[in-house]
């Protein structure tokens, strides 16, 4: 659906996107993680014809942004960093407006009233813009970009600005969307694209550096089968009874965290799964196990660990632990 | 290009704008009206050659925040990533300022048919004096939305665009102190004031209308570009 090749856009003698590369199929969710200035934005522009690219292609649904402009924005609906609303309009005036400007087909009252039910403004659809909250005015951006059914949905920060609850409505939102619409998707908060994404692109420095699942991505970053045992027990006792399972490389104790329990942090011999042996040891002796966790990283320490050590795709993937020579060897 | 043209349209209306613009002329025209026709010469071409003082300073009203606005909330994404071409965008607003601009000529028909009413006259004078006023503020308005296309402000928009408007239109009496005769000469043809007087006599000009008309166009495809450029920097 989403076909992006070599893309680079240069602003003066500023490099904000340098030679990315990257394709979306239909249906899926993809979600553009990066820091402040990393390009997501830039790149997002230029997929919905908003700015020029300096070198490299961009197709939609098989049409080129910079040859057939009016095809692709069609096929797109955008919802920018800061939505453009022209506040002295009243929301359905505002939806009524864009429903004209992108030219659609569809029964028109019915459907302005479909998405403002979708997105839970239909009761602020005769006030004006200007006196909304900032999650309104998010919302009927939001509206804005769902305006004409779109195939393909850009969403810069879509809960930004939103409080707990209604990041909760957009996120399901979202993954109400992703069922049939291509979604990409730029956030600062992790958590909410390991929420709709199945796929992350971390971008650095107008580089990608990282293209995959999230799952994958925290695994192979953290690449560590330590866990988190929570025991009722003797903290001496335990710490040489672990000790003693088998494949156990090392305990430590991390101390009382629960009243009468007492945390421990086993870490494996090469890597391997030691949970069964733990429990199986903690059992026997006739202490209760009360938790036992994988000591994974999460999303974010993935991210910043990629953009503050690594400045472009291969160091990106060395860091992650993928071996790209020998894969090329075997091949 | 219909959407852009409603949207903008109403928004004057939304705004005081249109009726500050829409106050300043129907009062202007109805008092000099008012002073012919008790003087015992009505001629409504003679009045709508007057409106001149007015349209100085009502096209930079109209156009000072048609572009830069939209640059400043950033609207102008909603416009460009929807399909519409650049030059619909900028043909879409021009039309809605040029409309609250003709309306402003809607008591000078009242004033016609009052006149022939009485008087046996040729309606022809009046009607090209109104296109002569038509085309002057079609070209005034595409070039008040070039200078709007330039800034994010439109109090700098307003301001550049009435120091222009004052020399483009005045410019002949500017100079008439100078003493090199091709310099005079050079800035009477471009004076606007004196292509607009000429649609005062009935003489039919076909120059005229093709300078007010090249300059409208020169002006319209410079706002495009001014937009595409922008997505280029």
């Amino acid at each position: 659906m989403i076909e992006v090749s070599g893309l680079s856009k240069r602003y003066g003698n500023h490099l904000a996107v340098n030679d990315v590369s990257f394709s979306v199929e239909k249906g899926e969710v993809v979600g553009f993680l990066g820091p402040n200035g990393a390009g997501k934005s830039t790149i997002m522009n230029i997929l919905t014809g908003y700015l020029s690219l300096t070198q490299g292609e961009v197709k939609i649904d098989g049409f080129d942004v910079m040859e057939y402009p009016e095809e692709v924005k069609k096929r797109i609906g955008y919802l920018p960093e800061i939505p453009p609303l022209y506040i002295d309009m009243k929301v359905s005036e505002y939806l009524d407006f864009i429903f004209d400007l992108k030219k659609v087909k569809f029964p028109k009252k019915a459907h302005i009233n479909e998405v403002m039910k979708l997105v839970k403004i239909d009761h602020v659809a005769n006030r004006l813009i200007k006196n909304l909250s900032k999650g309104y005015r998010q919302r009927v951006g939001f509206a804005g970009a769902l305006i004409g059914n779109p195939d393909v949905l850009i969403l810069d920060e879509p809960t930004v600005g939103l409080d707990p609850k209604q990041i909760i409505e957009i996120r399901n939102l979202i993954a109400r969307l992703g069922k049939n619409h291509t979604i990409i998707l730029s956030s600062h908060i992790l958590s909410e694209i390991q929420a709709v994404c199945k796929r992350v692109i971390i971008i650095n420095k107008g580089q990608i550096i990282a293209d995959d699942t999230p799952e994958v991505l925290s695994d192979r970053l953290s690449n560590d089968k330590s866990i988190v045992a929570r025991i009722i027990c003797s903290e001496k006792d335990m710490l040489e009874t672990l000790k003693t399972v088998k494949g156990v490389k090392s305990v430590t104790s991390l101390g009382c965290k629960e009243p009468n329990s007492v945390d421990f942090l086993i870490e494996p011999q090469d890597n391997c799964d030691i949970r069964a042996d733990v429990f199986e040891r903690v059992s026997s002796r006739g202490k209760t196990l009360l938790s036992l966790q994988s000591n994974k990283i999460s999303l974010e320490q993935v991210f910043l660990r990629l953009t503050e050590e690594a400045s472009n795709y291969e160091e990106a993937r060395r860091l992650l632990g993928f071996n790209d020579e020998e894969k090329e060897e075997n091949e | 290009m219909l959407a852009i043209f409603k949207r903008e349209f109403k928004a004057f209306f939304a705004t005081p704008v249109a009726y500050i613009i829409l106050t300043a002329f129907y009062l202007f025209s109805g008092w000099r009206f008012s002073l012919y026709y008790g003087a015992g010469y009505p001629a409504v071409e003679g009045i709508i050659m007057e409106l001149a003082i007015i349209i100085v300073f009502v096209t930079p009203l109209l156009t000072m925040r048609l572009m830069s606005e939209e640059r400043r909330q950033k609207t102008d994404q909603a416009l460009l990533t929807a399909p519409v071409t650049i030059f619909g965008i900028v043909f879409g607003k021009f039309l809605a300022a040029f409309c609250v601009y003709a309306l402003g000529f809607l008591p000078t028909i009242i004033f016609q048919i009052i006149v022939m009413s009485l008087v046996e006259i040729s309606i022809l004078p009046y009607l090209y004096a109104l296109f002569g006023a038509l085309l002057l503020g079609a070209a005034l308005i595409s070039i008040g939305m070039f200078i709007s296309s330039l800034t994010e402000s439109s109090v700098v928009s307003a301001i550049l665009n009435f120091v222009i408007n004052i020399l483009i239109i005045y410019s002949s009496s500017l100079v008439s102190s100078v003493s090199i005769s091709w310099i005079v000469t050079a800035v009477e043809k471009i004076a606007f004031v004196n292509a607009f007087n000429n649609f005062g006599t009935t003489v039919f000009s076909i120059p005229d209308i093709f300078y007010f008309i090249s300059i409208t166009a020169a002006f319209l495809f410079l706002s495009v570009r001014s937009l595409e450029k922008r997505r280029w920097s």
